[in-house]
């Protein structure tokens, strides 16, 4: 018999026995839930967020100031230009993807460009002094941004360079977690690319007395360019 | 008497008088509370939130058979490979196996307790692999060759001092204060290993049935680099990880976050379904995913602890337990400390040898009461008292109380008994806190009550 099947084979003799219900502690009375899903009442326990594009901007503003993100709402492309002139005047050398939206900001850069698509060289990656990427969502209710490798240039490219600045449009923003998923799973089921991830403000570590570091390992900034 | 059960009460003993590690523990704690209870507050009913993760995890513990096998199927049929160890030396020789085949030297880790169970790190450096952990806290630990102090906050008894000393000594840096420049010492090392790792290897926080991906929680971005860079990535978890679905993590992620650090959303969490596809541009070239039993099948036939399978490792059990504020992270000698892992190391690692863990406790439920997926701990701690006594009784306890029934049940020699107490209870003082003291586990710290000059029943039967 395979390793597996021996596996399984105790599995299924463990659970033999009934378990008790969940969560019932000392006969205490249970909140009201659920029919065969909870799914659809999630959005109703998580923290709120607020039903126009006004208010779900706002939260993600004051998200991105709780996480020490650097959030630019912007109004036209000029305004998207001129942030990239004014954060360029550092930078030797940038990475990015194909992508229209980088591909806009990019035309501009006059500076050597590392494309991540089709491969390249992690090494030379790790001497770009940013990674700009595009993004398959924002969440407001968490200051969050959603990418994946097929979105985002793959899954160095927003987490190598010590500067990664997300440029996204005003309608990528939804307002919570449970959109997300729906999202990623509307545009992907059930072929989703080998790498998603949830990006939360710059990498940061709290392991040294609790007190808090940005650019343990990732990004030391994170900013986000949303028009 | 255990061997474990002694080193458990020396270190208990030792660290609870150790002012500095409990004032570090201390301070710690009270941020994650503070920063905790704001984000617990800003979810609209957390109550409800617990509830329905409580049935999720439920759901997925008690079908574990038909999960499991989905999972494996699904992040099999996108590309990876799937291996099954019933114990910690089939985990090991599994990983082993791949890092041989792939002619690997250097190996770089993000964080995995699953790791720490089997002892990952001292067979593979035994074997002659270079291997390096990754995250800050498990690094440091690492060089100062302990075991972390807490599953979350591994290096949560050191001060900024001792690290920088650990520092110098180890990697020549020069001593600072500053803890943001320390952070940067350990960046500028890994940076290094990130590029010329062969082999990645990284736990698992969930294994989603639906869609065959993993998931993994963190802040610091060194699982991502972990899983991105080298070209073998190996990812070592529970076979209790499962989630049924994908959508489940919309619940899941921010409560693991608030329960875990008092944060709204953990810094990354990221899903890996696979090698790097056709089409991608990086990722690599193969995906190994191990599953692990390592007894926790056995637990799994305990119905009445099964809950405890549904674990997600946020650490709030250990944080607001008295106890392990106390006595700290390392007298335990487990993988998983605090009411958890008393919980569930006697279910891992025999009850007889563990069962003291259960003793420590003052039973006072702040555990079940803080686990965000409703794990009964405290009385999974009192289970498996009752459990070890009813598999081996202790004989001196078993004549206690049929001495005690003995007496009780005869009213007279009750009354004769407490007169007898009353008349030499004054001799107690000559005795008290010495060793042959029958009170002396109380008295070498504490006071005794003074008896009543009279009993109750004196004082009812004069008052009529």
């Amino acid at each position: 018999m395979s390793e597996r099947e021996q596996i399984f084979g105790r599995i299924r003799e463990a659970l033999r026995n009934p378990a008790p219900v969940p969560g019932a502690h000392h006969g205490e009375s249970l909140p009201p839930v659920t029919e065969a899903s909870a799914a659809p009442h999630i959005p109703e326990w998580l923290p709120l967020v607020g039903d126009s594009e006004a208010e779900r901007l706002e939260l993600f503003k004051k998200n991105s100031i709780e996480l020490k993100a650097d959030f630019r709402l912007l109004d036209s492309e000029e305004e998207v230009h001129a942030q990239i002139a004014e954060l360029s005047a550092d930078w030797k050398r940038v990475a990015t993807h194909r992508n229209p939206l980088t591909d806009l900001v990019c035309d501009r850069i006059d500076l050597p460009i590392l494309c991540t698509d089709g491969g390249y060289d992690a090494a030379e990656m790790e001497e770009c002094d940013v990674g700009i990427s595009a993004c398959d969502a924002l969440i407001a209710q968490t200051g969050s941004v959603l990418v994946t490798s097929t979105s985002a240039g793959g899954r160095s490219l927003s987490v190598l360079p010590p500067h990664h600045i997300v440029v996204a449009r005003r309608d990528q923003l939804l307002s919570d977690l449970p959109s997300a998923f729906a999202l990623l799973e509307e545009r992907y089921a059930p072929d989703y690319p080998s790498f998603i991830s949830f990006i939360t403000g710059p990498s940061r570590t709290g392991d040294i007395e609790r007190i808090l570091v940005l650019g343990a390992h990732g990004p030391k900034v994170l900013t986000i360019l949303c028009w | 008497m255990s061997v474990a059960s002694d080193q458990f009460k020396g270190d208990a003993t030792r660290v609870s008088k150790d002012e500095m590690q409990r004032a570090l523990i201390h301070r710690g704690l009270k941020k994650y509370e503070a920063a905790r209870s704001i984000r617990q507050a800003a979810f609209q009913d957390w109550e409800a939130a617990r509830q329905t993760a409580a049935e999720i995890k439920w759901d997925a513990v008690n079908h574990l058979d038909d999960y499991l096998a989905e999972f494996a199927d699904k992040i099999e049929a996108n590309g990876a490979k799937v291996h099954w160890a019933s114990n910690s030396q089939q985990a090991r020789e599994i990983i082993l196996g791949i890092i041989r085949e792939k002619k690997a030297r250097s190996i770089i880790k993000s964080k995995v307790m699953t790791g720490e169970e089997i002892h990952l790190n001292e067979c593979l450096e035994k074997e002659g692999f270079d291997v390096v952990e990754s995250d800050l806290g498990e690094y440091i630990v690492q060089l100062r060759e302990e075991a972390p102090y807490h599953f979350v906050f591994p290096a949560m008894h050191l001060a900024r001092g001792e690290i920088s000393e650990l520092f110098t000594k180890e990697l020549g840096t020069a001593p600072t204060e500053n803890v943001e420049e320390l952070t940067m010492i350990a960046r500028r090392v890994m940076r290094e290993k990130y590029l010329s790792a062969d082999v990645g290897i990284s736990g698992g926080n969930f294994a989603v049935a639906e869609t065959g991906m993993i998931s993994i929680t963190e802040n610091e971005g060194n699982a991502r680099l972990t899983c991105a860079l080298p070209k073998v990535h190996i990812s070592l978890m529970g076979i209790e990880k499962v989630l049924p679905k994908m959508r489940d993590l919309a619940l899941f992620l921010p409560m693991l976050a608030t329960a875990g650090a008092g944060q709204a959303l953990t810094g990354y969490n990221s899903f890996y379904g696979g090698p790097k596809s056709g089409d991608e541009c990086d990722g690599p070239e193969e995906f190994h995913v191990v599953l692990l039993d390592n007894r926790r099948t056995e637990l799994l036939a305990d119905s009445e602890q099964r809950d405890s399978l549904g674990c997600i490792r946020c650490g709030a059990c250990l944080n607001v337990c008295p106890i392990y504020r106390n006595v700290g992270g390392h007298t335990y000698g487990t993988t998983y400390q605090g009411p958890i892992g008393s919980v569930i190391t006697p279910h891992l690692r025999g009850l007889q040898d563990w069962k003291h863990l259960s003793n420590a406790s003052s039973l006072c439920g702040a555990c079940t009461q803080t686990c965000p997926v409703k794990i009964n701990l405290h009385e999974h701690l009192l289970q498996n008292r009752r459990n070890a006594s009813e598999e081996k009784p202790v004989w001196w306890e078993k004549m206690a109380f049929k001495g005690f029934e003995f007496v009780m049940n005869r009213p007279f020699l009750y009354r004769i008994g407490s007169k007898i107490a009353r008349l030499v209870f004054p001799l107690h003082e000559l005795v008290k806190a010495s060793p042959i003291d029958p009170a002396r586990e109380w008295t070498k710290t504490r006071e005794l009550p003074p008896l009543a000059g009279q009993s109750f029943r004196e004082y009812w039967s004069k008052r009529s």
